[in-house]
């Protein structure tokens, strides 16, 4: 069974997006993304002070199956990105909601995420 | 799905199981990665038990095998020894890649793909209905492959007796003790064995080797390390309509005795006089990214495609086999998620034994 986490919301796409409370969100991919890619090998990240409108592909993470590219949920500019990820891909394997976050951002707000209940949901 | 005799035991381990061509199979157990170095290192094993044998018996048993497949089996003379070879249809084209065991002038033993065995077997019953020869598909064999660099010690601590008759084995032999046929072949580019077993003794043995701490691996490993091993995947770098000498498997191919008239021969003949115009070359990606099947390959005397591309978890990059222009030489780009990125051209095996060859 995949881990949902009850404390942040999710995309349909299979990100999950934590709200930082300081208008910034972190965002990373979901257990259930990670399983299905299998073992990650490179993760793309953008860089800080990058902007993006949404629905651009802003991260790519390729694993030993398919590359999957993680679009913007908003208008969004990059405040900091998980360069651990470059030496250290398998983090998002591992650790996925923890040390495997892909990118924080900054924007106005987000709309249409999933709780993790719904989230949860469409899994089955 | 078809099962092998494994299946629970894949099940047990937290196999993540897979549609491969019919066979409900293991990908991996968890990492797959984990599980390439696991073989590069120390030792896993796979269960292929889907792969097929069939046993060729009769008083024209090799005069048949000289006929239907491309290398020339008169190169075998003592028991056990094995051949690898293409077995190919009338225009040259790959029916599948195998390989046969010598046991004696009447008794061979060969090993055919799981996802072309039915055409294969087809294929081969048409082919000797004019020779003294009982075709016999050995359906009820599990095999399972222990590969890595302390394979084979672990293979005789597990199983008892296999020393006596296997530990003298050189490579590409083979050697039987009761129902086991032990070959110290395989498809990693590492050594150790490949054992066919009656199918009731599979689980049992897979049980002993797990107790000397044979990790299972699955098919995931099994294809990358097969990849930086440099061999080909039929349906990947060959198929029926892709000939031996376009795809890097000339070697493979004897054309010494001219007398022997196996299936393909004049077409293969015609393509070498013609001049070949393609052939399988290995590619090295130094940026990120990781090359796919069917991705486009740019090079300066035309284009070509990848027909396997993967990470290669030994080099910590992308590699790949592609079919390109013969001659080809240097370096090339490749189409990967609409930019072209420059690779270089490289001679497989990229890795063997452990060690990095390119």
């Amino acid at each position: 069974m995949s881990e949902v986490r009850d404390d942040r919301q999710y995309t349909q796409t299979h990100e999950w997006i934590l709200d930082n409370g300081d208008g910034t969100y972190t965002m990373g991919v979901t257990d259930h993304a990670q399983a299905l890619l299998g073992d990650m090998v490179f993760v793309e990240v953008p860089s800080v002070g990058d902007e993006a409108s949404q629905e651009d592909e802003f991260c790519v993470v390729e694993s030993v199956k398919a590359a999957s590219g993680v679009y913007a949920p908003a208008d969004l500019e990059v405040t900091e990105a998980n360069e651990a990820l470059d030496d250290e891909p398998e983090l998002v394997n591992s650790s996925c909601y923890d040390d495997g976050w892909l990118v924080k951002f900054k924007a106005d707000s987000i709309d249409g995420l999933m709780s993790a209940e719904d989230y949860e949901d469409t899994l089955d | 799905m078809k099962r092998t005799p494994l299946y629970q035991a894949h099940v047990d381990a937290q196999g993540k199981m897979v549609d491969f061509g019919g066979w409900e199979m293991p990908l991996n157990y968890g990492s797959q990665i984990e599980e390439h170095h696991q073989v590069r290192n120390d030792v896993g094993m796979f269960d292929v038990s889907h792969m097929t044998t069939v046993d060729f018996k009769g008083a024209e048993a090799k005069k048949f095998l000289q006929v239907l497949i491309a290398n020339d089996v008169d190169k075998l003379k003592t028991e056990g020894k094995a051949l690898y070879s293409c077995m190919l249809n009338e225009t040259g084209g790959v029916v599948d890649d195998l390989i046969v065991y010598y046991l004696n002038d009447e008794n061979y033993r060969m090993v055919i793909n799981a996802g072309t065995t039915e055409k294969d077997i087809a294929w081969i019953n048409t082919q000797a209905q004019n020779f003294d020869v009982v075709v016999e598909p050995k359906l009820d064999l599990a095999m399972i492959a222990v590969q890595g660099p302390n394979a084979r010690e672990k293979v005789f601590a597990a199983m008892p007796g296999v020393e006596e008759v296997a530990g003298d084995l050189k490579p590409f032999n083979a050697a039987n003790l009761g129902g086991l046929f032990i070959a110290r072949t395989g498809y990693t580019g590492e050594d150790g064995f490949e054992i066919m077993l009656p199918e009731k003794s599979a689980e049992f043995t897979w049980k002993m080797l797990l107790e000397v701490g044979v990790k299972p691996c699955g098919l995931g490993a099994r294809d990358t390390l097969r990849l930086e091993a440099g061999m080909s995947l039929y349906g990947s770098e060959m198929n029926d309509e892709i000939s031996p000498l376009e795809a890097a498997l000339t070697w493979t191919v004897d054309l010494n005795d001219e007398d022997r008239q196996f299936v393909g021969r004049k077409a293969l003949e015609k393509l070498r006089d013609d001049g070949v115009k393609k052939t399988i070359v290995g590619l090295v990606l130094d940026s990120k990214g990781v090359i796919r099947d069917h991705q486009k390959v740019v090079t300066i005397l035309g284009d070509g495609e990848v027909t396997s591309g993967t990470f290669s978890p030994t080099m910590g990059k992308a590699i790949a086999l592609a079919r390109v222009p013969m001659g080809t030489t240097g370096s090339c780009e490749i189409e990967m998620r609409n930019k072209l990125v420059s690779a270089k051209i490289v001679k497989p095996p990229f890795v063997r034994n452990g060690k990095v060859l390119v």
